[in-house]
């Protein structure tokens, strides 16, 4: 494949990935509406279009149109580049995650993926622990106590429970050997997912991954009955719209990881003529990164709140040694086999 | 010649970084420049082909050592520093100095006859064979940095703290000032 | 195809960097920035003899640079937050109660 044939084919993914990524954003504010208004026993969005699927765009012409209200007292550099930070690093890490197989259109074929990294999982947890630095700066950039107290507790939380995310993730590698993101799920073929082989790494991981993204039951720092309103007190029209795009964005990795890391990726049952066989993994990918998001919006509309104290107590003095005793016990475990 | 470029761009952004650091009055911009710093250095490891260690400069130094020095500088708040008066002296000496040798040192450097270059990517490792080395012949350091991790971790988490918090709990009904007299006296111990 | 002598450059430029930091700045953590900075130019000649001499443990030493220096970072971001409760003040020059 010449140089040219490639960087046009991955122009073509980036620029389908990242549409089909920001649609996916967009439509999960219209699921947490939707879900959330039926767990409290009301409709949510309908009258925009059918089922309320209009409602993404009416947000985002509302955001566009919404006076963008300049603090005279900010610091304006970091308070401009805080959230474009969140949101450019919530975004990136959709660029590792594999969606299905090798698919050959005409005389060239591709892996579904942008790139297949062989540190994949790596790049993935780099790129979430720079996403702390959107939170920080914004609270400091805004010129307000209130605002830095949030930022501040926002990003100790998300580096505490980073901790506990990375070693989770240490009893999958084990068994699967490998850092890349299509090795893993090549290795839970035939139904070896590794939800059966690492239960306990799955929930740590999925504990670790809401107090990460501050979503309930974590998410004290940004909780509108809390210190105002945390970091993103001063943050009005687009610049909001910034950090809550970066917030579902990061959510979609999150369940993305979570279905390849533990779920089997695009693994089921493929049947058909060649068409369908390059569609059908997507078609299952996508389903269960569906499933994950209903589970976000399902447990922040169950659950009540962590205390800030009784968060960092949980995170430090439960999940890190939980974490340590799953690669502990998964290392003796694949030793002994060998 | 892609090699150069990049090699130019990420070049560039460390050295103006480093020196950003150098010339800015208020420690978090000197923060920020150094994360700048420590991203572009990833950079520079991807192209010798050292990806384990770019992806690991980016985790710990880029994404969690310089978080604490955020968020450090944002809880002491201490705002920009004061000047100190420089001598005129020193500076009449000492920046020719620096010129001076800055330049044998990079005349001494650039034009050697017998450079060796190195190519794109130069370093073959997969991260099992640095898990090999890492567990096989450097096994003893790895367990020593492992205890010095925990020391620091435990240093730092007394160093901290306020002496009140660290007081034995007999005491425990004594408001905030009796507890600091116990702890000035050095009775807060049985 | 780049001179192992460019890389080696930029690592002395950086350490030259930190160095000066650590003589000419008066912020206590600005001096410890400039700490880090000096352990980053030598990561990055570590990685770079590395890769001209095909050796892996290159590699695993800046591991080793890595820990350390989050270790030092911890114990001594904990002694700054101690010295500015006792002594209300971050410049270096003002923790001089020792001084005759």
């Amino acid at each position: 494949m010449s140089i040219t044939t490639f960087v046009i084919i991955s122009i073509i993914k980036s620029v389908v990935v990242l549409g089909v990524l920001l649609t996916a954003v967009a439509y999960s504010v219209w699921l947490e509406r939707k879900v959330s208004a039926h767990i409290q026993n009301r409709w949510g969005p309908t009258r925009v279009g059918p089922f309320g699927l209009l409602q993404p765009l009416a947000d985002g012409v509302k955001f566009i149109f919404k006076e963008d209200l300049t603090q005279p007292h900010v610091y304006k550099p970091l308070y401009i580049a805080a959230p474009i930070i969140s949101l450019v690093f919530a975004i990136t890490s959709i660029s590792v995650i594999p969606f299905g197989n090798w698919v050959d259109i005409g005389p060239w074929g591709t892996y579904l993926q942008i790139t297949d990294l062989n540190i994949g999982l790596l790049v993935v947890l780099g790129i979430t622990s720079m996403g702390v630095y959107g939170v920080a700066l914004a609270g400091w950039s805004s010129n307000n106590k209130y605002s830095l107290l949030g930022g501040l507790r926002a990003s100790a939380q998300m580096i505490s429970y980073e901790v506990s995310l990375g070693l989770s993730l240490v009893g999958v590698l084990i068994v699967t050997g490998s850092l890349s993101l299509r090795d893993i799920v090549d290795a839970q073929r035939h139904m070896h997912w590794n939800i059966f082989i690492q239960p306990v790494a799955f929930f740590i991981y999925l504990i670790s991954a809401y107090a990460e993204t501050n979503r309930t039951p974590f998410d004290l720092p940004e909780a509108e009955s809390e210190l105002v309103a945390g970091y993103h007190t001063e943050y009005s029209a687009m610049k909001f719209a910034m950090f809550f795009m970066a917030e579902y964005a990061n959510m979609v990795t999150v369940a993305c990881l979570a279905t390849l890391l533990f779920f089997g990726g695009w693994l089921g049952p493929v049947l058909g003529p060649p068409i369908l066989q390059m569609i059908l993994p997507v078609v299952w990918f996508c389903l269960k990164v569906f499933f994950f998001m209903f589970l976000y919006v399902w447990v922040r509309w169950t659950l009540p709140r962590f205390r800030y104290d009784q968060l960092m107590a949980f995170g430090w003095k439960v999940l890190l040694p939980l974490a340590v005793a799953n690669i502990v016990v998964t290392a003796l475990i694949v030793a002994w086999r060998a | 010649m892609l090699h150069l470029i990049l090699f130019l761009f990420f070049g560039t952004i460390c050295v103006a970084g480093a020196i950003n650091l150098l010339a800015q009055s208020h420690p978090i911009n000197s923060a920020l420049s150094l994360i700048a710093v420590m991203a572009s250095l990833a950079g520079e490891y991807l192209l010798l082909g050292a990806e384990f260690v770019a992806a690991v400069q980016v985790i710990v130094y880029a994404g969690a050592i310089m978080v604490l020095f955020v968020i450090t500088i944002m809880l002491l708040n201490a705002g920009k520093e004061e000047r100190t008066k420089g001598s005129r002296i020193a500076i009449l000496i000492g920046v020719p100095g620096v010129v001076t040798g800055g330049v044998l040192v990079a005349w001494t450097l650039l034009h050697r006859p017998d450079m060796q270059t190195i190519p794109i990517g130069a370093l073959k490792g997969d991260p099992s064979d640095i898990a090999r080395l890492l567990f096989h012949d450097f096994l003893l350091p790895f367990e020593v940095t492992s205890v010095l991790i925990l020391i620091a971790i435990m240093g730092a988490v007394v160093l901290a703290s306020r002496p009140e918090a660290i007081a034995r709990p007999h005491h425990s009904t004594a408001g905030p000032q009796e507890i600091r007299e116990l702890v000035a006296t050095g009775k807060d111990r049985r | 195809m780049i001179p192992l002598s460019y890389y080696l450059l930029l690592s002395g430029i950086l350490f030259a960097c930190g160095v000066l930091g650590f003589l000419i700045k008066r912020n206590i953590i600005t001096i410890f920035m400039s700490i880090e900075l000096m352990l980053n130019g030598v990561n990055l000649s570590f990685v770079a003899f590395a890769a001209q001499w095909h050796a892996l443990s290159g590699q695993v030493f800046v591991f080793f640079v890595m820990v350390v220096a989050a270790a030092e970072t911890a114990v001594g971001l904990a002694i700054i937050i101690a010295v500015y409760r006792t002594r209300e003040t971050l410049n270096v020059d003002r923790v001089n109660l020792l001084k005759l």
